[in-house]
């Protein structure tokens, strides 16, 4: 077995020189090639492609002259929108309440800074390669929820007290989305392991725990916080209506992060188990190095869809008497001096919405991107 | 043992075998739900040993050699692995697999690390190395296996030898007591075998303990000092390879050796 000689043929060999590559005929390449095969493959394809083409032409322009070209954005009444386009007159004058709610205006550089220094650690995380990254990391998520608290509610160095009734709009959105996606995804990860848990008891309850919130609608979950928690706390304790909230929409989204995990941990093949054991790696070292790197990967974006579904449903905060983006619009819709621009306030909230999921959306895709490590074998 | 023999034959390379146990399994009996798939046991690997286990398909040997790091447990008898037997104990089992390594089918490197990480990693986080340490013996022993350029790559990029010669080297970098193979070859095309072989051969050279479940006839003859025969959850032949393949005294044995050598 050794030994590395060839072994002794007959004959001589005939040497074999390998075909040169040549590249491919020009009408498959390019962007000749490629509307061909996209756009004119076959008499029906090119028949829907005019069609398309059609469509767009009857939708688009209209559409962009109503929301830009006629739109009126100067003044700061009902009077100035006489263009016939879209009144973001309604939006401009309306704006700090469907950003901040009934925050005080005074105090609004408290939530500017908390979501400024927010993004700004968020995005140096995002940057490969810089220093101190971890300790960044670190900082966001351990100290910087602290922080953010402090600084939104007030009540300590001088700055004053503002509760949580008062927080509204699309930092209320942020707040309850971002707390919501980042809490349940520590605790939908140690679920879904205890689900997979040799330990019956462990088993039990947690499969317990994610069929039973999956079951219910989050509306109900939500009400639930709100009529039902109460009766189990003392009398006296009251609970904050927002931290409520806060921990429906949590426990809600971690049995969902929970099942989504669960599918990732069922694709790790077993031989990646059985190589941590062999190595003497111990259980959470084994999940924490081996297992949960390839298994999040691969549920990548199934987490990010579930993220991008929990920033729509805090809109359903506005049930249990939260005023979220959504709710701000509609209360301003309410306003008898701006009856008939709902809808502007409407495409506005759905143009903030559409920024945030389609910024994950993307994100997820460069992540994938980012993580993929060649073929799997 | 009986055949705790010198290592004959004129092509063996000279080996020194101790009389200190390194692995023994008494009695030891393994039940899949109710399919009986290890019957009676009793296996002794010496120190320096390098034995080839080999047999029909589902006749346990896999089994076998996985009960000896406790990847598959086993229900009555009782497993020592270099002096620690191998209960429910969680501490112990680890102890054990800290000193066995274990080589795989279908190698089951961590397709989201690099070669030298994949490497690396029990060492750092197992042996408590500092990583600098670990990459440096990690380095070496991918130098050993012939694969040192490669480091950088992830396994995904690697062809089927070259990822089974990584894992080779992986296990190494414990500095294992023993060495664990599970039909290490059976899974790669045909022109990279002879690369892994020669890893083992050389492995076996340098003294290393071995437990080989292998197909490869040609390693067994060269590298085994004993060759074990299982069919139907047990132990059916034991010699020394050239007794064992010239001259097989169980029925069974000539058949299967006939099947195998025959083409």
């Amino acid at each position: 077995m050794t030994d590395t000689t060839m072994r002794d043929f007959k004959s001589d060999p005939i040497v074999h020189t390998p075909s040169p590559s040549l590249p491919p005929p020009s009408s498959s390449v390019g962007v000749i090639g490629w509307m061909r095969r996209n756009l004119f493959s076959s008499p029906i394809n090119t028949l829907l492609t005019v069609l398309g083409l059609y469509l767009i032409y009857l939708i688009v322009p209209p559409l962009f002259n109503w929301a830009f070209w006629n739109a009126d954005l100067a003044g700061d009444s009902r009077e100035f929108c006489d263009s016939g386009g879209a009144c973001w007159v309604f939006v401009k004058i309306r704006l700090t309440q469907f950003l901040y709610g009934f925050y005080p205006e005074a105090e609004r550089w408290r939530p500017n800074l908390a979501i400024g220094l927010g993004l700004v650690a968020l995005v140096y995380c995002l940057i490969d390669g810089v220093p101190w990254r971890k300790w960044v990391a670190l900082f966001l998520l351990v100290l910087y929820p602290f922080v953010t608290y402090f600084l939104l509610s007030g009540g300590v160095f001088d700055m004053p007290l503002v509760e949580t009734s008062k927080w509204g709009g699309l930092l209320l959105t942020i707040v309850i989305a971002v707390t919501g996606i980042v809490f349940s995804f520590p605790i939908g990860i140690l679920l879904a392991l205890g689900r997979r848990s040799n330990m019956p008891v462990v088993r039990m309850l947690c499969v317990g725990f994610i069929e039973f919130v999956r079951a219910v609608p989050l509306i109900s979950v939500l009400f639930m916080s709100l009529v039902i928690l109460p009766l189990f706390l003392p009398e006296g304790v009251t609970f904050d209506q927002l931290l409520r909230a806060l921990i429906g929409v949590t426990l809600f989204s971690a049995a969902y992060t929970a099942e989504t995990v669960r599918g990732g941990l069922q694709a790790i093949p077993r031989g990646q188990y059985e190589a941590a054991d062999a190595m003497g790696l111990s259980y959470w070292k084994s999940m924490r190095l081996i297992v949960l790197p390839q298994a999040l990967k691969v549920v990548i974006p199934a987490l990010v869809s579930g993220s991008i579904g929990l920033f729509k449903d805090t809109t359903l905060v506005l049930i249990i008497g939260l005023t979220d983006l959504l709710a701000m619009v509609q209360l301003a819709a309410a306003d008898t001096g701006w009856i008939g621009y709902v809808k502007e306030g409407y495409v506005f909230a759905a143009a903030l919405f559409f920024v945030f999921c389609f910024g994950m959306s993307r994100y997820s895709m460069y992540l994938e991107r980012k993580l993929h490590t060649g073929h799997k074998r | 043992m009986s055949n705790v023999a010198e290592a004959g034959g004129t092509d063996q390379p000279q080996f020194t075998i101790s009389s200190e146990v390194m692995v023994s399994m008494r009695g030891v009996h393994k039940w899949y739900g109710q399919f009986h798939v290890l019957k009676d046991i009793n296996l002794t690997v010496n120190k320096g040993e390098r034995i080839v286990i080999c047999g029909p398909s589902g006749s346990g040997k896999s089994t076998l050699i996985r009960c000896i790091n406790r990847l598959e447990e086993h229900q009555q008898g009782n497993i020592e692995v270099d002096g620690i037997e191998l209960t429910n104990d969680v501490k112990k089992i680890d102890e054990v697999r800290r000193e066995v390594g274990m080589v795989f089918q279908h190698f089951n490197l961590f397709p989201h690390l690099t070669v030298l990480e994949n490497c690396a990693l029990a060492p750092i986080w197992v042996r408590k190395m500092p990583r600098a340490e670990a990459e440096e013996i990690a380095m070496t022993y991918l130098d050993r296996v012939k694969i040192a350029d490669q480091a950088r790559k992830y396994p995904g990029q690697l062809s089927g030898g070259q990822q089974q010669r990584v894992a080779i080297a992986r296990s190494l970098c414990m500095s294992p007591k023993i060495m664990l193979f599970d039909e290490p070859t059976s899974a790669l095309d045909p022109e990279m075998i002879k690369e892994v072989l020669d890893v083992m051969v050389g492995l076996a050279e340098g003294g290393m303990t071995m437990a080989c479940v292998t197909h490869e006839m040609g390693f067994a003859r060269q590298v085994a000092n004993r060759v074990i025969f299982m069919d139907g959850g047990e132990i059916i032949e034991e010699n020394d390879p050239i007794e064992f393949f010239n001259n097989p005294r169980n029925e069974r044995t000539q058949l299967f050796l006939s099947q195998i050598l025959h083409h």
